[in-house]
C-alpha cells in the first residue's frame, strides 16, 4: 500500500540535483585544469549569483503554486531607477534602497493581480513583465545609462555602490567576491524561512492545497502577495549587483532571466504545481547551470551548441524527477 | 456472465494487499463486495478489470480463463468499473462524454453530431433517466454524472458493472433513482458488483454478499440468510457492540446562536443554536444548503444578512481566520480536497492549524512541534509509521482522524463536522463517534452534518432539518425518527 522505509532510492531522488552537480563538477575537474582553478570556481559562483538570487525568489513563488515571469523586467526596471537616481546626483545609498523598495513593490503588484485580480499567475506576470520592460524603455528612452560610479560624489557612496558588484572580502588566503557572499547569505535566509518559520509553512500549505490552507486559517492572499514581493526584491537585488559590476544600466538588462531561474528551480526538483520543493535543490540547480555554462565556455564549445546541451541536461533532470 | 476469481495474491512492494482472495459472480445478480477500508475490495476489482496485474491466482469468465492486460480489454469483454471518483470530462457535454474515443463519424473524422445525439437520447431513455444530453458535465449533479457513467458502460455493452461506493455523494432521492436503474439493469441480465459501506443499502439491494478482510476471502452468503451484526462480524472479525456509543453529558449554556442567516440563493433565514456538550445533527437532502450554511458560519461563504452569536455575544465572521479566532473548528465534507494537505505529512497537517502553538513568534520550535504531533497521533490512535507519514498513504479513517486531531488542539468551543464518517469503515466510524463524545464531555458544542440518517439519529441531541435552504424543523432526539426527518427534509410538515 505504501512505502515504509526511506531507502537508498529515496535519498537518491531527494538529492538528485546535488548528485548530478557533483558528477558534473568531478568530470569537469578531471578533464580541465582551468576549470578546477580556485579563481575560476569563485568566478563561476559570482556568475551564478544573478540567477541564484532570482531563482531563490522564484522558488518561493513556485512553491506557492505560482510562477513569476516578470523577474527579468523587474531586474531591469529597478536597476534603471537606481541608475537614474545616481546620475542625477542623489546619494548611492538612497538609490540602492529605492531600487529594492521599487522591486518589492513591483513584485507585490503581480501578487495583487494574482490574488485580488484572480488572474492566473502566468498571465498576471506576463502582463507585469511586458509593462515593466515598457517602463524601463520609457524612462531610459532606450539609451544606456553609463559611468555610474563616477557620478557618485560621496566616497562612502561610491565604495558602497562599487563594492556591491566588484568588492571582495579576504577570507584566509582567498578573496571571496561580495556577490558570492550575498548569494550564500540569501541561501541561508531562504533556507531558514522555508524550513524553520511559520511563514514557510504557510507557503507550502498554500501551494499544496489552497482550499485547505484557507480553511485552517492561513491568509493565502497575503502569503501569495508577500511571495511575489520577495521575488521582486530578489530581482532588484540581483539588478543592483549587475549595474555595479558593469557600471552602466540599460532597459534590455535581464531579458530571459526568468527562464533561467525557472529552469534552476525545476532542476532542483521543486514541483511546478507547488507545495513540494527545497531551496537547497534550487541552489544545486543554479550551480548546475553555472557549471555547464562555465565548463562549456572553458572547453570552447560553440555557444549555439551550449543551449542544446543545457536543454538536454534540464530534460534529463526533470525526467529523472518524474520517475520518483 | 459468470466470473470466478480464485487464489488471488497481490503485493505492492513489501506490502501484501491480497492473500488468497476470491470472488464468485453469477449471471444477473447484484453482489455486494464488503470489507473495511484497506481490505482489498477495490484492488481485487482492479485486478479483474486489468488495472493491476495479479501475482498469483486464476480468473475465469464464463468458464474461460482470462487475464485482462488493461481496462480496455476488460471493457471489450463486457466488464466495466465505475470508480468512486467519477471518470468524466467535466468541461465537455454529456454526449461528448458518452462518445469520447468512439465518436460516430461521417468519415474522414468528421463527427456525426445528429447520430450521436439521437443515440445518446435513446440510451438515456433506456435507463429511464432524464438528463439533457447537451448539458455540460460540470453543470450536472453528482448523481446525474454517475448516470452518464452508467450509460457509457451500457453503450460499451457491459455485462458486468462494478460500482465503487456509488451512493457516497448522492442524495436520498438520487439513490432511489440509482437503485431503480440498477434493478432495471439486473432485469436486462446485467450483473452488478456493488461496493459500499452502507449496510442498509446492501440489505435493500443485493442478492448475495462477499466479505474480504485484510486481503483475504472471508465468505459469501445469501443476503436473506444473514443480518447486519453477522456482516460486521465477518468484516472486522469480532462483534463491534453498540454502533453508536452512549454519551453521558449534561448540556450547558448556549455556545452558538445564529439568527436569520441568508446568502443569495443558497439559504434563507436560518436560525438555530447549539449548547455546550450538545451534538446538533443537521439533516437534509444533498443540495439542501447544509454545507453552505456551515461554510457561512465559518466565514467561507459571504452572508447577505443574519447574526452570529458566540457565547451570547455577537461576532463578525468574514473569513475562516476570524471564525477560528472566535473558537470555531470546521471539519469539511471533503477531506481530500479541503481537509488535508494530502501530499504533506501528518505532522505538517497538524502543525499548520496550530502554528501559534508550535512556534515562538515566527520561528518554529522543534520540541513544541514534536509534542503536539505526538499527542495527536497517540490520542487519536492514528495508524501510521510516524509523524512524517504522508497523508496520501493513510486510509480514509486515519485521514479523518488527522483532520480531527489538527482541529482539536485549537481548543475550539464549537466544532462543525460536515459528513465526518463519509468513506470511513465501520470500526473507524465508531472511533470517530467516541471522539465526538469525548469532545462534548469537555464542554465543546458540536454540529454534525450527515447524510446518513441512522448516524444523525444515533448521535444527535437535537436535529435541525434543512430543505431547500430553509430550516423546516428542529427535532429533539426523543421525538425524532427516520420518517419524521425524511418528511421535513423533503419539504413536508409534521
Amino acid at each position: 500500500m505504501e512505502k515504509t522505509k526511506k531507502g537508498w532510492g529515496h535519498y537518491f531522488s531527494e538529492y538528485a540535483a546535488f548528485i548530478a552537480l557533483l558528477l558534473l563538477a568531478v568530470v569537469l575537474c578531471c578533464i580541465s585544469k582551468e576549470f578546477r582553478d580556485v579563481g575560476n570556481l569563485l568566478n563561476l559562483m559570482r556568475q551564478a549569483t544573478f540567477n541564484g538570487l532570482i531563482a531563490f525568489g522564484m522558488t518561493c513563488v513556485i512553491l506557492s503554486d505560482g510562477i513569476d515571469l516578470s523577474v527579468g523586467s523587474t531586474f531591469a526596471l529597478s536597476a534603471i531607477i537606481a541608475a537614474e537616481m545616481i546620475v542625477s546626483g542623489l546619494p548611492a545609498g538612497l538609490a540602492i534602497c529605492a531600487a529594492l523598495v521599487v522591486g518589492t513593490a513591483l513584485g507585490a503588484v503581480s501578487g495583487v493581480l494574482v490574488t485580488k485580480g484572480r488572474l492566473q499567475p502566468f498571465i498576471a506576470t506576463l502582463i507585469t513583465m511586458t509593462a515593466y520592460r515598457g517602463f524601463a524603455l520609457i524612462i531610459t528612452d532606450g539609451k544606456p545609462i553609463s559611468k555610474l560610479a563616477s557620478s557618485i560624489e560621496s566616497e562612502f557612496g561610491a565604495a558602497l555602490f562599487a563594492g556591491l558588484g566588484k568588492g571582495a572580502l579576504k577570507l584566509g588566503f582567498i578573496r571571496v567576491p561580495v556577490p558570492v557572499i550575498i548569494f550564500l547569505v540569501s541561501l541561508a535566509v531562504f533556507w531558514f524561512m522555508l524550513t524553520k518559520t511559520t511563514f514557510g509553512r504557510k507557503i507550502y500549505a498554500t501551494g499544496s492545497n489552497i482550499k485547505c490552507a484557507n480553511l485552517v486559517g492561513v491568509n493565502t492572499t497575503k502569503t501569495k502577495i508577500i511571495v511575489y514581493a520577495i521575488s521582486g526584491f530578489m530581482a532588484a537585488l540581483a539588478g543592483l549587483i549587475m549595474i555595479s559590476r558593469v557600471n552602466s544600466a540599460q532597459a534590455t538588462l535581464g531579458q530571459g532571466y526568468e527562464l533561467d531561474a525557472i529552469a534552476a528551480v525545476a532542476l532542483g526538483g521543486t514541483s511546478m504545481s507547488g507545495g513540494r520543493g527545497k531551496i537547497l535543490g534550487t541552489f544545486a540547480g543554479v550551480l548546475i547551470i553555472a557549471v555547464l555554462n562555465n565548463g562549456m565556455n572553458i572547453m570552447g564549445i560553440n555557444t549555439y551548441y551550449q543551449s542544446v546541451v543545457k536543454a538536454v541536461v534540464i530534460l534529463i533532470a526533470v525526467l529523472a524527477d518524474h520517475k520518483r | 456472465m459468470n466470473i470466478e476469481m480464485k487464489g488471488i495474491d497481490k503485493s505492492f512492494g513489501s506490502n501484501q494487499v491480497l492473500k488468497n482472495a476470491g470472488f464468485l459472480l453469477k449471471d444477473g445478480e447484484i453482489h455486494a463486495l464488503m470489507g473495511e477500508n484497506g481490505a482489498g475490495k477495490s484492488t481485487l476489482m482492479k485486478i479483474l478489470t486489468g488495472v493491476y496485474t495479479k501475482d498469483a491466482g486464476t480468473i475465469w469468465v464464463d468458464g474461460k480463463e482470462v487475464s485482462f492486460k488493461n481496462p480496455q480489454e476488460a471493457e471489450k469483454a463486457g466488464i466495466v468499473f465505475i470508480y468512486q471518483e467519477l471518470n468524466v470530462l467535466f468541461d465537455l457535454t454529456v454526449e461528448e462524454n458518452l462518445f469520447i474515443g468512439k465518436e460516430l463519424t461521417k468519415g474522414f473524422g468528421i463527427c456525426n453530431k445528429k447520430a450521436m445525439r439521437a443515440k445518446a437520447r435513446e440510451m438515456m431513455d433506456k435507463l429511464g433517466v432524464k438528463i439533457p444530453v447537451t448539458a455540460t458535465m460540470s453543470d450536472l449533479s453528482v448523481g446525474q454524472q454517475q448516470m452518464v457513467e452508467i450509460c457509457k458502460a451500457l453503450m460499451a455493452d457491459a455485462k458486468v458493472i462494478i460500482m465503487d461506493e456509488p451512493t457516497a455523494a448522492l442524495t436520498v432521492s438520487e439513490t432511489r433513482v440509482l437503485f431503480d436503474v440498477i434493478r432495471n439493469l439486473q432485469a436486462k441480465g446485467v450483473s452488478i458488483v456493488y461496493i459500499s459501506h452502507r449496510m442498509e443499502e446492501i440489505f435493500e439491494l443485493c442478492d448475495r454478499i462477499t466479505v474480504l478482510r485484510d486481503g483475504e476471502y472471508v465468505g459469501t452468503e445469501n443476503i436473506q440468510d444473514i443480518d447486519l451484526d453477522h456482516v460486521v462480524q465477518m468484516m472486522i472479525g469480532r462483534a463491534i457492540g453498540e454502533r453508536f456509543p452512549k454519551r453521558n453529558v449534561t448540556v450547558g449554556d448556549e455556545v452558538l446562536r445564529v439568527e436569520g442567516l441568508s446568502s443569495g440563493k443558497l439559504f434563507h433565514d436560518v436560525s438555530f443554536d447549539v449548547k455546550a456538550g450538545e451534538v446538533v445533527g443537521v439533516s437534509g437532502l444533498m443540495g439542501a444548503g447544509r454545507t453552505e450554511i456551515m461554510n457561512a458560519i465559518f466565514g467561507n461563504i459571504h452572508l447577505d444578512s443574519g447574526k452570529i452569536f458566540m457565547n451570547g455575544k455577537e461576532v463578525k465572521i468574514k473569513n475562516p481566520r476570524q471564525a477560528i479566532a472566535a473558537g470555531i473548528g470546521f471539519i469539511t465534507e471533503d477531506r481530500k480536497t479541503e481537509g488535508l494537505l494530502l501530499e504533506k505529512s501528518i505532522a505538517e497537517n497538524i502543525e499548520i492549524t496550530n502554528l501559534p502553538k508550535v512556534a515562538n513568534g515566527f520561528v518554529l520550535n522543534k520540541p513544541k512541534q514534536r509534542a503536539v504531533v505526538k499527542k495527536g497521533i497517540e490520542d487519536f490512535h492514528i495508524k501510521c509509521f510516524g509523524p512524517d507519514h504522508e497523508c496520501n498513504n493513510l486510509s480514509g479513517g486515519n485521514q479523518q482522524k488527522v483532520v480531527l486531531a489538527k482541529w482539536i488542539y485549537t481548543e475550539p468551543k464549537l466544532l462543525i463536522l460536515d459528513e465526518p464518517t463519509r468513506g470511513v469503515d465501520i470500526g473507524a466510524k465508531k472511533e470517530i463517534y467516541t471522539i465526538i463524545n469525548e469532545m462534548t464531555a469537555k464542554g465543546v458544542a458540536v454540529i454534525m452534518v450527515s447524510s446518513e440518517l441512522p448516524e444523525v439519529l444515533g448521535m444527535s441531541d437535537r436535529i435541525v432539518v434543512v430543505h431547500e435552504g430553509r430550516v423546516t424543523g428542529i427535532l429533539n432526539a426523543a421525538e425524532a425518527d427516520q420518517a419524521k426527518v425524511m418528511t421535513l427534509a423533503t419539504g413536508g410538515s409534521l
